[in-house]
């Protein structure tokens, strides 16, 4: 498969008044045409920020993109001019977001919003635009199209706002979406249907999909590959099922261990202990250290860094690295309870 | 019950002062008016220079080391003038904001502490003169009363506690739903000793900072109606009488008109300025950066 | 939308009812008569003076025909130029006021809302306090003060256009200038502040994830949200340019009605005072309604409510 998207050492950091907040920390990673990649981690991780320097919308000042690049379709998103990503934003990569409640413009009607971005980028008529919108209204399953055009985002419930959302970024049929945490606001019933949603789209339309997630159990079904994120860089990365059944960053096993779905009712519920690392300090050794249960005093002082611990499935732990330590599957023995 | 009170307070205030001594346009803007204050009260006293006496000999000369900011058409010394102005338009700013302050509290408190019915009359008058041109009342005060000195703070003083009425409203009802007022109830205190020893002393901070921001409009209001000949009359003085007197002759003796209206200027300046400040301080829920 | 227009409207009545009454007694208990001032006036001459105005008939009923007066629109004389009525004289000034406030009103908007715009562009950048102070500065210099000292600069020294007068468009610039600058400076900070509210809001980043230029970021997505402070600021903006122009056409003597007021004011003439009032309160309620029914349009969560 060819390669769609490739970030290398991408750093992001905001320089406030409290000192530089290191929130990506050299993020490398690649992603096929087609596939679906997720992006794991606590929130304050640097997931999301990480997803947005790829279309340079982090409020900059106070943030800038440090160092890195990003190829897609041949252009260095990082570094082209600004022209030259506006055409890309919205028409090659779309991006969908966390709260649909406040995504959406509340003065503007949910029609010319949704096709606003053909009006950017492509040369239509109105009436063409308009009745593209009322299909990609329709296509996201949203009843009586054609009317709800007309209706403003605040006559809408949360997961309708996302559907209109996912219709308005899908519209110029993106090669990429890029979805921020698309399921957190809204009520878990409503979750499984835009995930499907975004599902069905992607298969139909044969595009690419970074999911980023708090929520380690949402990727298990959706994504081919999984990056694992902590303190803004990458602790793992690997196939889905790989990272699920051969967990190798201890990281990434406790955070399989809190998903609540794989524990009895009523078992006590286990927790990292902790709380992440304040990124605004500069952080000597693997950060994950002070909460790891397996850390030795060489975890704190050596350099770390990702290295292919089995095909295609790296790791950041020294440790794993080292062959020292294993770390055991957590989904199979529920699997076979 | 009213120790961990009056606890929380004295640790508010100190975080509220600490805020403000970091705003240095808040600092500044106190610095002056107190620099102001001293020298409008003092001033005049120690300068040597009445703001009377007449030269007319000498008539209208620029600034020298005699009179500072020079002499108006008649002689006299525009720097005594000048501050002698000064206390009447400060006078005329703290006397009228304390009109508007006492009747908005009162109102404010009432319409507040007793809500219901009673809350939606008062609010609604509120809103109804809200809606109305006020300096254009206050002339109406003045043309049919008679340019009285006492009446002129009066009048500016009646028509400017509106907003504070609203505010202290405002607090009043959030404040009646807070438990150390609950139990000032249940403890069988009366409404008067609640309101005034529990409802005021907490609603004081956005008080305070209203109260700082009624200053500059009302010596602003105050300088346009002596503008207009309808203010302070003639032989008292303010800075809208100088400023009025400055623009009639500027042609030939601009001074008079720019220095009086610079010091205007600095003090509207440094109460603004002075009443951001505090805003940010005592309330940091409405500062917006 | 229509029925809330016709409940304002309805609820306007009593306001305008309670400012009848109001001027009313309080002409009643002003000390002296209006023609106490005239000291050749007879007791023959002051009653039948009394007798022309209705002034000798009880209080209650004269409060009733004032009251019949005002509903019917008619002001009654005025008592400084007995052979013409205050509706005649609003109607020859009130025009020259409206013009001289339309063109303040322009400069104001015009003004404050591009140096607001920009400002909000880079907040904290050089442009930003550059006009963040201007509008600072405008804040804190009364009308009074700029109107002379733009005579001053422009008129006496540079002499570019004339000192007074309201002959043509020349003369329109200082006074416009002078009676807008204010609240230009208002509405700069208004709009600076409405617009960083809104550009920090997470639909403006859909804008841009979507591959809308800058441009139209600001004139699409935030300046209709942004300017709600403004529009919801325009009722207190024409009550105030309406106040300025007293000193305004009394600095550049334009013959309007602002003038009119004041002279009034000094010559104690009652009728012509109190017609004014009633008719500067009636017009700002209609402007305050004009101002809600366009923020409905502007809000469409107010529309539908």
């Amino acid at each position: 498969m060819s390669v769609l998207l490739s970030v290398e050492n991408l750093r992001t950091y905001f320089h406030t008044r409290r000192g530089i907040v290191r929130a990506v920390e050299n993020v490398s990673f690649s992603l096929s045409a087609e596939e679906t990649l997720g992006i794991v981690g606590e929130s304050g991780s640097g997931k999301s920020v990480a997803c947005y320097s790829l279309l340079r919308l982090i409020p900059q000042p106070p943030g800038r993109i440090e160092s890195g690049h990003a190829f897609f379709e041949g252009v260095d998103l990082l570094h082209c001019p600004e022209k030259e990503l506006r055409a890309i934003r919205g028409r090659r990569i779309s991006m969908i977001f966390q709260d649909p409640m406040t995504s959406l413009n509340p003065y503007l009607r949910v029609g010319d919003q949704v096709i606003e971005p053909l009006l950017i980028h492509e040369r239509v008529s109105r009436k063409e635009a308009f009745e593209r919108g009322v299909s990609a209204l329709g296509e996201v399953g949203i009843q009586d199209p054609v009317r709800r055009m007309r209706s403003y985002p605040h006559e809408f419930s949360g997961g309708m706002r996302q559907r209109v959302m996912i219709a308005l970024a899908l519209i110029t049929k993106p090669a990429l979406l890029l979805a921020d945490e698309p399921t957190t606001a809204l009520d878990v019933t409503v979750q499984a249907q835009i995930l499907e949603l975004i599902r069905q789209m992607q298969r139909e339309r044969g595009m690419a999909v970074v999911l980023v997630t708090h929520d380690i159990g949402i990727v298990s079904g959706f994504c081919d590959r999984v990056l694992v994120v902590y303190a803004g860089g990458v602790v793992e990365s690997g196939p889905t099922t790989s990272i699920f059944y051969q967990p190798k960053h201890p990281y990434s096993q406790a955070l399989q261990k809190s998903i609540p779905a794989l524990h009895p009712r009523g078992a006590k519920l286990p927790t990292i202990a902790g709380g992440p690392p304040d990124v605004s300090k500069p952080i000597s050794g693997c950060p994950f250290a002070p909460r790891c249960d397996f850390a030795e005093e060489k975890c704190l002082t050596s350099e770390i860094e990702l290295r292919e611990v089995a095909p295609n499935h790296c790791s950041a732990c020294l440790r794993v690295q080292l062959g020292e330590i294993e770390l055991h599957p957590l989904v199979a023995p529920i699997a076979s309870e | 019950m009213s120790l961990p009170n009056e606890h929380r307070n004295s640790s508010l205030w100190r975080d509220a002062w600490l805020r403000l001594a970091k705003n240095k346009l808040a600092v500044t803007g106190a610095v002056l008016l107190g620099a102001l204050a001293l020298a409008s009260v003092w001033g005049p006293l120690l300068l040597g220079q009445s703001y009377y006496q007449q030269d007319l000999e000498l008539g209208a000369t620029p600034p020298s080391a005699q009179h500072w900011l020079g002499t108006d058409t008649l002689g006299r010394d525009l720097f005594a003038r000048l501050l002698y102005g000064g206390r009447i338009s400060l006078a005329v700013g703290l006397c009228a904001t304390g009109v508007a302050l006492t009747i908005g509290v009162f109102y404010g408190t009432i319409a507040g502490f007793f809500g219901g019915k009673v809350d939606a009359v008062m609010m609604r008058i509120v809103d109804m003169i809200f809606a109305l041109p006020f300096t254009v009342f206050v002339i109406l005060l003045m043309v049919l009363f008679g340019r009285e000195f006492i009446l002129l703070f009066v009048a500016i003083g009646a028509v400017q506690w509106l907003t504070m009425a609203r505010i202290v409203r405002g607090q009043v009802m959030s404040l009646r739903k807070m438990e150390f007022i609950e139990a000032a109830e249940a403890l069988g205190l009366s409404r008067t000793r609640i309101i005034f020893r529990h409802m005021i002393p907490n609603a004081i901070g956005p008080i305070i900072v209203y109260a700082t921001l009624t200053v500059p409009s009302v010596m602003l209001l105050e300088a346009f109606l002596s503008f207009l000949g309808l203010g302070v009359q003639p032989p008292m003085s303010s800075w809208g009488v100088l400023i009025k007197e400055g623009a009639e002759t500027m042609e030939e003796f601009p001074w008079l008109l720019i220095y009086p209206g610079l010091a205007l200027a600095l003090t509207l300046f440094s109460l603004n300025f002075l009443g951001d400040g505090l805003r940010d301080a005592l309330d940091p829920q409405a500062a917006k950066d | 939308m229509l029925r809330f227009a016709i409940v304002r409207l309805l609820q306007a009545i009593p306001v305008l009812f309670a400012v009848a009454t109001l001027t009313f007694f309080m002409l009643k208990l002003a000390p002296g008569g209006p023609f106490s001032a005239e000291k050749n006036t007879t007791p023959e001459i002051q009653r039948q003076l009394d007798e022309h105005y209705g002034l000798n008939k009880p209080l209650f009923q004269q409060y009733l025909t004032y009251l019949g007066n005002v509903v019917r629109g008619d002001l009654g004389p005025s008592f400084k130029y007995p052979n013409r009525t205050v509706n005649e004289l609003i109607g020859q000034a009130f025009p020259v006021s409206a013009e001289l406030g339309f063109w303040s009103l322009l400069v104001a908007l015009a003004l404050g809302l591009t140096a607001g715009i920009v400002a909000s562009l880079r907040p904290n950048s050089i442009t930003d306090y550059l006009a963040s102070g201007l509008a600072m500065i405008g804040i804190c210099l009364p009308i009074f003060v700029l109107g002379p000292l733009l005579v001053l600069a422009f008129a006496l020294k540079l002499q570019w256009v004339r000192v007074a007068g309201w002959d043509d468009w020349v003369d329109r610039i200082l006074p416009a200038l002078t009676l807008g600058g204010f609240y230009a400076a208002y509405i700069a900070r208004l709009t600076r502040g409405g617009m960083l509210e809104v550009l920090s809001q997470d639909f403006i980043r859909t804008a841009r994830a979507k591959g809308a230029s800058p441009r139209r970021v600001i004139l699409k997505h935030s300046l209709r949200g942004g300017l709600i402070p403004v529009v919801n600021y325009l009722g207190p903006t024409v009550a105030g340019l309406l106040t300025g122009s007293f000193v305004v056409e009394t600095i550049f003597q334009i013959p309007g009605l602002g003038r009119y007021f004041v002279t009034a004011a000094f010559n104690r003439d009652y009728t012509m005072v109190v017609g004014t009032v009633l008719f500067y309160a009636a017009f700002i309620v209609f402007l305050n309604l004009l101002v809600d029914l366009a923020l409905i349009r502007m809000n469409p969560k107010l529309r539908f409510a």
